[in-house]
């Protein structure tokens, strides 16, 4: 893998909230903790893991929404550093959020929601090519052209995604982070939305970080997939090699755990049922964080964090004890 | 006689922009100790037919028809007194959303030995034992002191376990779970699941399940409801629902899931947005959205029919195919 074909890198991201733990004494919650990859050109890396393990926050600081901590983004083999770098960044990268109900402002019009990006970095020369350009995303989303004076309140969930997907395109961005963009969606208004996601990276050749906890979309969504753990990343591999050879013992858990649609495979599956609940973030334990919680944990495992190697070509994973049980 | 009857039940709630019927004409049975899945999207009636089952609608909603017997016993139009012989004690109800459905300013303890008082002629400390050995029950760590804790020191999945452990403290015939996983991660999904499934072999309750979650239904029920709009479109075992079903809209629904091995293949979504229940179609309500829609899908609403003995179904389609089985002009 060389430099020029990763289009976003990451290197030793972190970020920290200070949490007020007391009247004068706060802490530091480890939202994202020593994280790196990298994301190709034209690819989609799914980013999987339980709330609370810092997934979100990966995808908003790496928008800058957040100031990292620590740790480098690069973007188009160019370091993200002063605030020029931010603004020209930003006009390349886009986000679409999870909730389609309270990301888009109820007292604009669809036309409105769209446009104000172009608004924002002044794109057009006229109010004609604003409108163009306006009709232009609608239509690539699959809205019709009347509904652009219409409000937001009018569409279903299903249509209101369609209307910020159209917003997050309007910059014309080679990176796109999607949070949970189809979690709040219908079965049947799930899957439109998930083939319009795959008919705009083929027609505008974008690169999505997807972002879901939904394991069978991401599967199908994505061609890698990095699976988080308590702000730490913990195993990142081809979508099938991950589903079909996982090496981290949380992994495993997580792949067993997915309810399969098909009652007989449902009752062959054996499921590897994980006790206890993830810890929390401000009170995170020593070593590996999945270590109170894994059934193969040793005294190695509390002390330190294992590195997060390449164990076979473009499979990362971070586990002491990996040879034991597999 | 099955343990729960529920014969073209009608649940509507006038609204006034004109009636919704959320529930329109919805009949099946329950027996002891199955698991029956309702699934459907939002909007569908799924939960309106639970909340009708345990008479807890809000205001503007009112049972408008039909029968809902239990154990003989006739629900429809029996009056509060009745009711609250029935909630709780006979059929116990968990909802989706555990963060709200504890009161947050008393113990757990406390809401626990509530319900229990409530419910059987125990004394204080007889209510203490039980609810301690419930939380046991469920697996929830060192009961005693978490007896004293409120339900902010609770994770997600532990306030569905008390949850859990409220509702069978009495021993229920029927648990009635509305979406109960929807809002937990997928490794406490699979507790939660788990644990239902232990508990139901273990104390022989039957469970109605409703969730949007295919998975869920694979996993958990014997028995499946598909609801669209109001009504039942498609009703048979597990097996059958999801090898064999025949209904134009549980065929779309199967489609498009992304499932283990059609991963390169794209999705084939169901084409439309759902229905306004407000603005129902003279004819088959999935109809508008049906690819396969003939003209008398739009005219008028297909009767259930039994495909097998262990499988019924409404939709057009299965006539037309035992009508070319014959030989005959289907149009």
């Amino acid at each position: 893998m060389t430099e020029q074909q990763n289009l976003v890198e990451v290197k030793h991201l972190k970020e920290y909230f200070q949490i007020n733990t007391g009247l004068f004494s706060s802490k530091p919650l480890k939202a994202v903790d020593d994280v790196s990859f990298a994301i190709r050109k034209g690819e989609t890396l799914g980013l999987v893991g339980e709330s609370g393990c810092g997934k979100t926050t990966v995808g908003r600081t790496l928008l800058h929404l957040y100031k990292p901590t620590e740790g480098e983004i690069w973007f188009n083999g160019k370091q993200i550093v002063t605030k020029q770098d931010i603004l020209e960044y930003r006009k390349k990268t886009a986000m679409v959020f999870q909730d389609p109900y309270s990301s888009l402002n109820p007292r604009m019009t669809v036309s409105d929601i769209i446009g104000e990006p172009l608004d924002v970095h002044k794109l057009y020369a006229s109010k004609a090519e604003r409108q163009e350009k306006i009709l232009d995303l609608m239509a690539k989303v699959g809205l019709n052209s009347e509904h652009a004076n219409r409000y937001a309140h009018e569409f279903s969930g299903g249509q209101r995604q369609r209307i910020g997907i159209a917003r997050s395109l309007a910059m014309g961005p080679e990176f796109v982070v999607c949070d949970e963009p189809v979690s709040a969606l219908d079965v049947s208004i799930q899957a439109q939305v998930i083939n319009m996601f795959d008919e705009l990276q083929n027609q505008m050749g974008l690169t999505y970080l997807f972002i879901a906890h939904d394991l069978l979309v991401v599967r199908h969504i994505s061609d890698r997939i990095a699976v988080m753990y308590l702000g730490k990343m913990v195993e990142m591999a081809d979508a099938r090699e991950i589903y079909d050879h996982p090496l981290h013992p949380y992994t495993k858990c997580l792949m067993s755990a997915v309810p399969l649609p098909d009652p007989k495979k449902a009752r062959e599956n054996k499921r590897i049922v994980l006790h206890g609940d993830i810890p929390s973030p401000l009170n995170a334990p020593s070593g590996c964080p999945f270590r109170t919680r894994c059934p193969y944990a040793t005294a190695a495992c509390a002390e330190s964090m294992p590195e997060f190697k390449e164990v076979s070509s473009g499979h990362f994973v971070a586990c002491h004890n990996m040879e034991k049980f597999n | 006689m099955a343990l729960l009857e529920v014969r073209d039940l009608r649940t509507s709630f006038f609204t006034p922009a004109g009636e919704v019927k959320a529930v329109n004409g919805v009949s099946f049975f329950l027996d002891h100790g199955k698991v029956l899945g309702i699934v459907g999207e939002s909007g569908s009636g799924k939960s309106v037919t639970a909340y009708s089952i345990m008479q807890i609608l809000e205001k503007t909603g009112r049972i408008v028809g039909g029968s809902i017997k239990f154990d003989g016993q006739e629900l429809v139009g029996a009056g509060e007194k009745v009711m609250k012989t029935i909630r709780g004690n006979k059929i116990s109800i968990i909802f989706q959303d555990p963060m709200t459905s504890l009161n947050p300013t008393y113990t757990i303890g406390h809401q626990l030995m509530e319900a229990i008082m409530l419910h059987t002629p125990r004394n204080k400390k007889q209510a203490y034992d039980r609810a301690v050995e419930m939380l046991r029950l469920v697996n929830v760590n060192e009961p005693e002191k978490r007896m004293k804790q409120y339900p902010f020191e609770f994770s997600g999945g532990m306030r569905q376990r008390v949850m859990i452990a409220m509702a069978l403290a009495c021993e229920p015939d029927i648990l009635i779970a509305d979406e109960p996983t929807t809002a937990l991660d997928v490794t406490i999904q699979a507790q939660i699941l788990e644990l239902m499934q232990s508990l139901q072999k273990e104390l022989g309750m039957a469970i109605i399940m409703i969730t949007h979650d295919l998975g869920v239904v694979a996993q958990m029920c014997d028995e499946v409801i598909v609801m669209y709009a109001g009504s039942i479109c498609e009703q048979g075992s597990a097996d059958e629902i999801f090898y064999n079903p025949k209904h134009e809209y549980t065929k779309g629904l199967m489609r498009s899931i992304p499932t283990v091995d059609n991963d390169d293949s794209p999705l084939e979504p169901i084409s439309g947005t759902p229905i306004d229940l407000l603005n129902m179609p003279q004819g088959c309500p999935f109809a508008p959205r049906c690819d396969a829609a003939m003209k008398i899908c739009m005219r008028q609403r297909c009767e259930r029919m039994q495909i097998n003995d262990w499988h019924q179904a409404a939709c057009w389609m299965n006539v037309k195919e035992a009508f070319e089985k014959e030989g005959g002009d289907a149009e």
